[in-house]
This record gives structure tokens, sequence and C-alpha cells, in this order.
């Protein structure tokens, strides 16, 4: 299990790395409709973040930027859904 | 949390993600508020389903597992008409690990793109994991399940994720429609329709990649959970 995980976020990086940087930066489904029916600039922003809109701050290269961004994210995503996965699975152990 | 506020906003170059993220300002407080009481509800009960049946071998494949899905979100492909999309990832969840975990995987990825990337609201957060980490996993995972009974084989398996893949994208658009047009933003006929023209032509793209993946996984030794029902028949689950 432990080799197919790892095998399962190599890939994970590649697609990040490799690409993400390559991504249509077209509209999605949601913006399109909010801007074809013209309540898009309803859309306000609440908070910032440390990497808005997937793109690393401080590097000038914007499509390293965004591999950045998504490796970050990549691991990021692992890290918090194996400790979640690790709190549930622990007390499933215990209350057995 | 406070510490948000010195973070930067939107950059003026944007990497757009979205697919039907949605952000802050579409719902009023009654539809966020709503959404987000009924999602923390049903991740609680999904917490408690995830616990009887994920073990703790299975905590490594289901990180990478959520990693690749947010990997795979930043991928946008161009659809028609100058729009894109995304792979969402439900229903890949789904498959693997059942609806419930794919709940949880589906919320973490959502809190960490709404808090980490500003990709959807804060206030949107409830909205958005109702829509893409309950409704599109759990409503796509039945229609899955359903379909692989109905239709043999390999050929009908792959069949099964496709159109669940497909279904899971329409549907979450479907609530997100509903969200934005009982929020005023747009009356619903004309959302729905808008809504759900884009997004069967991403779901096309997300059965497409989702059936790949599956396939793919599955010559790696990572199993569809063909034989386990993940309780939905009330049966056991996952090999332990």
């Amino acid at each position: 299990m432990k080799n197919k995980a790892v095998a399962v976020i190599v890939l994970a990086l590649v697609v990040a790395a490799l690409l993400s940087p390559w991504a249509s930066s077209n509209p999605d489904g949601l913006e399109k409709t909010a801007e074809d029916l013209g309540f898009a600039e309803a859309a306000v922003e609440m908070l910032g973040a440390p990497i808005p809109d997937y793109v690393f701050p401080g590097i000038e290269n914007e499509r390293t930027a965004v591999a950045v961004a998504g490796i970050t994210g990549t691991l990021l995503t692992f890290a918090v859904a194996v400790g979640i996965g690790k709190l549930v699975t622990g007390r499933n152990l215990n209350k057995q | 949390m406070y510490g948000f506020f010195v973070f930067p906003g939107k950059n003026d170059s944007e990497k757009e993600v979205g697919l039907m993220h949605i952000p802050d300002g579409f719902l009023d407080v009654k539809t966020w508020a709503s959404t987000g009481v009924a999602s923390a509800a049903v991740l609680g009960w999904g917490l408690k389903k995830t616990r009887k049946m994920l073990t703790d071998k299975q905590v490594p494949l289901l990180g990478a597992v959520s990693a690749f899905i947010f990997a795979a979100q930043m991928v946008n492909f161009p659809i028609a008409g100058g729009t894109s999309g995304h792979l969402l990832g439900g229903v890949l969840a789904a498959v693997l690990f059942g609806p419930w975990a794919a709940m949880i995987i589906m919320s973490v990825i959502l809190v960490l793109q709404c808090f980490i990337f500003l990709d959807g609201g804060i206030t949107a957060l409830g909205a958005n994991i109702l829509n893409m980490a309950v409704i599109a996993p759990l409503g796509g995972y039945y229609v899955y399940i359903f379909l692989k009974r109905v239709l043999k084989g390999r050929a009908g398996e792959t069949a099964a994720v496709f159109i669940a893949s497909l279904f899971s994208v329409v549907l979450a658009a479907a609530a997100a429609s509903l969200e934005l047009a009982v929020s005023g933003m747009a009356p619903l006929g004309i959302t729905l329709t808008a809504m759900l023209i884009w997004h069967s032509l991403i779901g096309v793209g997300e059965g497409l990649i989702t059936a790949a993946v599956v396939k793919y996984l599955e010559r790696m030794g990572i199993g569809a959970g063909a034989s386990a029902d993940f309780g939905i028949a009330g049966g056991e689950s996952v090999e332990k």
C-alpha cells in the first residue's frame, strides 16, 4: 500500500509541476455563466491568501510560479489528508 | 487566521481554476448560512461512516489520491465557447474509497483551495463543500453502483465510471445554480440552463479523465473497490 501511495504522489507531482502551468486560462463554467448573466461583478474578496490564484508569490516567471504553487499545494493536500485520515482511523482502533 | 489579512489579494495575471467554486458575494446570508450548516452536518455523518470503513493501512494512499485530485484540479482544459473546466474528482475519490471518505477528501481540497489559494469564497465554503464534496461524490457514486449492476463486464465498468462522473458534475452544477438563484443572482431557469450547458461539456471531460485514471490506477494494482460496496447496500466494506 505504501509503494502504491508513493507512485500516486509522484504522479500528482508530475501533474502539478508539468501540466498545471499549461492549463487553459479561459473562464470556467461558473465564471462564464456569471459574466453572461451579468452578476460576475458581485464577486468580492473577503480575505487574502498566501498563494492567491495558484501563482506562488515572488517568482517572476508565471509558469514556474504556477508549478511551484502546484507542488506546494499537492504536498500540503497530502499532509492534511493523511493527518485527518490518521485521526479518523486512530479513533477507529480505540473503539474496537 | 488573522494572518491571512496581510497576504496579497488576486493577481492581475490570473490563473483561473474555479470550475464551479462559488466566490464570496454570490450567495446571500440565508443561503450561505444554511448550506454551511447542512454541509457541516453531513460531514460529521460522513466522518462517522468513514471511521467504520477506512483502515489505517489505506491512509497513505488516501492522502496520495487527495494530492492527485488537487493537482488535477489545477489543469483546466478548454471546452467550447472560450470556456474551460477541470477535473472535479468526486467520483474518482468515491470509486476508490467510498462516498463517505470521498466527502472528507474533497472537503480537505476545498478548504485548502479557499484558505491558501483564494479559490472559492470563505462564506461560500459551505455551499462549495455541499456541491462538490457531498452532492457530487455521493450522487455520482449511487449512479456508479446502479450502472455497475446493469452494465456487465470491464467495458460496463468503464462506462459506469464515465457516466457517473459526468452526472456528478452536472448534479453539482445544478445545486450551485439553485443556490445562486435562491440568492437572487439571476432567475433559476436561465442560471440552470447556462450552468448545465457548460457543465455537461465539462462533465464529458470529467468522465473521460476519471475513466482513464481509474484504468491506469487499476493497472498499478489500485483497485476501484470493485468488490466493496462501502456499506451502500448495508454489507461489509473494503478488505481490512
